[in-house]
């Protein structure tokens, strides 16, 4: 019956399945933001590189790259695990998943490391083709590694709030449009917010995506617009505040369960 | 002998709509059962109340001793459920979903040859590393039967299997099914095929608007609730009023055919007397045995 194996199995399935499922559409879930992300780093460097120092002997177009890679990996972690719920309700086979013994647990687990897995895979390859233009050493490595377990599975949770609260892709859209792209667009990846005036610095502060970008980017360079362990404490935050919603979420079997 | 299922007092409310109404029944290990019913008779939500897409708003549930509530995940992997609607995941083949579906029950690689030898009792060899959005109708319904026995569950619900399936692959499945309840397999069936439940159902739960109406064999039911009909071909073109020595038998008209329901044999001679006696000629006889539909019928009251 359920034993300690059979759930391991299970969640492990669920968790492989998700990562085939993204795999297998590559072109469009890996290859699509990457090329985004080095449009962005071209562009942007292209235009400022000579006219922008953001940190004192760091190029603006590296200043970029962190930035960049955490918008992507935030992104792409949110799309994952939404975009895989609102489909499978749509299409109706989300009910092969609920017809199984998987606990919520099993299921936000399987989704949760899916879309950090998608989003950091995503930011690796944004960081390997960027290393050809500019020399990036990283100067905490931990530190970079918790942000993108941290920052991804804040993201990979809310996305699992998104994709069951949605019931038809034009709301998921919306979560997208006017959500995360302004959040993550206005929150310091192409600046520092000390170059902003007073009253939209405090703006920033409010985002959570500006401590997530500023703390990552502090693992590269060691330097950032606040302390990285005020952000990094932010952020677990969050994570787990959405983390606990969102279990509650899959528990009540909200959207899910008649 | 062991209940596999068993509702107690179960009731689903929608806001002011009673889905289902307090039905108590149990299914046997091993039975043929079937669930008949109209459309919105709550067939469907007591099926999707066991398999825990939906929850009861009270009463109790089982599956193998099982409450599907309180112990869902061990009431899960006794049951095997095929839904009604042709769902399927596009980004997989047939092979892959198969054992993907039996890995959520946490069956592995082991597990492998029994997905294979599902495949091809189901007659899907060919097509199992197809993607299954290039299956057609009759194959994406085989590959939802053989999902839900991947993990080997010891009861097997099939909610409108044969809906919208060929006449061939209809039978085909039926043989299919009833070879996984001569293994031992318990099957609970709702269909909308009554002659699907007349051939394949030991017991049989008839619903309407939420409750149980009738609970009973097939077999007792047929012979409960009806004895032949006989079927007339009359010279008289309206028959408006029987003669009164037989006008407590109930009779039906169909065109020029008049059916008489006969409460015992010796009716026939009744009527005839009496039909002979107003000179109405009888142009062709034949008796009927009374099926399932006609039982139905009665109990539902639903002309569909």
């Amino acid at each position: 019956m359920n034993s300690l194996r059979n759930q391991f199995l299970g969640t492990w399935t669920l968790l492989k399945k998700e990562l085939l499922r993204f795999w297998r559409v590559a072109f469009q879930t890996v290859a699509a933001p990457v090329i985004t992300g080095i449009l962005y780093l071209l562009i942007f460097s292209h235009v400022l590189d000579s006219r922008l120092e953001v940190y004192e002997g760091v190029p603006y177009m590296a200043f970029l790259i962190p930035g960049l890679i955490m918008m992507s990996l935030l992104q792409n972690a949110f799309s994952n695990s939404s975009s895989s719920l609102i489909q499978s309700k749509v299409m109706g086979n989300i009910v092969f998943l609920l017809l199984t013994p998987l606990s919520y647990i099993q299921l936000f687990f399987a989704f949760l490391v899916s879309s950090i897995a998608r989003g950091i895979f995503v930011g690796i390859c944004i960081y390997l083709i960027a290393i050809l233009y500019v020399d990036l050493p990283i100067e905490h490595p931990w530190i970079v590694f918790l942000f993108a377990i941290f920052g991804g599975g804040l993201m990979g949770a809310f996305g699992i709030i998104a994709g069951v609260w949605s019931d038809r892709f034009d709301q998921m859209a919306a979560f997208g449009n006017f959500v995360i792209m302004p959040l993550s667009m206005l929150s310091g990846v192409f600046y520092s917010i000390h170059s902003l005036p007073a009253s939209w610095q405090k703006v920033s502060q409010l985002n959570p995506f500006f401590y997530m970008i500023d703390g990552f980017r502090y693992g590269f360079f060691g330097q950032s617009d606040v302390s990285p362990y005020l952000s990094l404490s932010i952020v677990i935050l969050f994570f787990i505040v959405l983390s606990y919603f969102t279990i509650q979420m899959l528990k009540s079997g909200y959207k899910l369960r008649g | 002998m062991k209940k596999a299922i068993a509702f107690k007092s179960v009731k689903k409310n929608y806001g002011q709509l009673k889905a289902v109404n307090g039905i108590t029944l149990s299914i046997e290990e091993g039975e043929f059962f079937g669930l008949l019913g109209p459309n919105g008779a709550g067939k469907s939500t007591l099926i999707n109340m066991l398999a825990g897409l939906v929850r009861p708003t009270s009463g109790s549930i089982s599956a193998m001793g099982f409450d599907v509530v309180k112990d869902y995940q061990n009431a899960r992997h006794s049951l095997g459920i095929v839904p009604q609607e042709l769902v399927f995941d596009p980004f997989f083949n047939l092979r892959e979903m198969l054992r993907f579906q039996a890995g959520y029950f946490g069956k592995g690689k082991t597990n492998d040859i029994w997905v294979d030898e599902i495949i091809e009792r189901l007659d899907l060899s060919a097509k199992a590393s197809t993607n299954m959005r290039m299956l057609s109708g009759g194959m994406k319904r085989r590959a939802l039967i053989a999902q839900a026995l991947v993990h080997r569950p010891p009861i097997i619900v099939l909610d409108e299997p044969t809906a919208g399936v060929d006449v061939e692959l209809r039978q085909k499945l039926w043989d299919f099914i009833k070879e996984l309840n001569n293994e031992g397999h318990t099957i609970v069936l709702t269909t909308h095929y009554l002659e699907e439940a007349e051939a394949l159902c030991n017991r049989v739960a008839m619903l309407r608007a939420g409750r149980l109406v009738a609970l009973d064999t097939t077999t007792n039911l047929l012979k409960k609730f009806a004895a032949k009909n006989l079927k007339l071909r009359l010279s008289a073109k309206k028959l408006f009023k029987l003669p009164s020595s037989i006008k407590e038998i109930n009779f039906s008209v169909d065109n020029e055919f008049y059916t008489f329901e006969l409460k015992k044999i010796t009716d026939i001679s009744k009527i005839i007397a009496a039909l002979n006696k107003e000179s109405i000629e009888i142009l062709d006889m034949e008796t009927v045995d009374q099926d399932l539909e006609n039982v139905f019928l009665k109990l539902t009251g639903n002309k569909n």
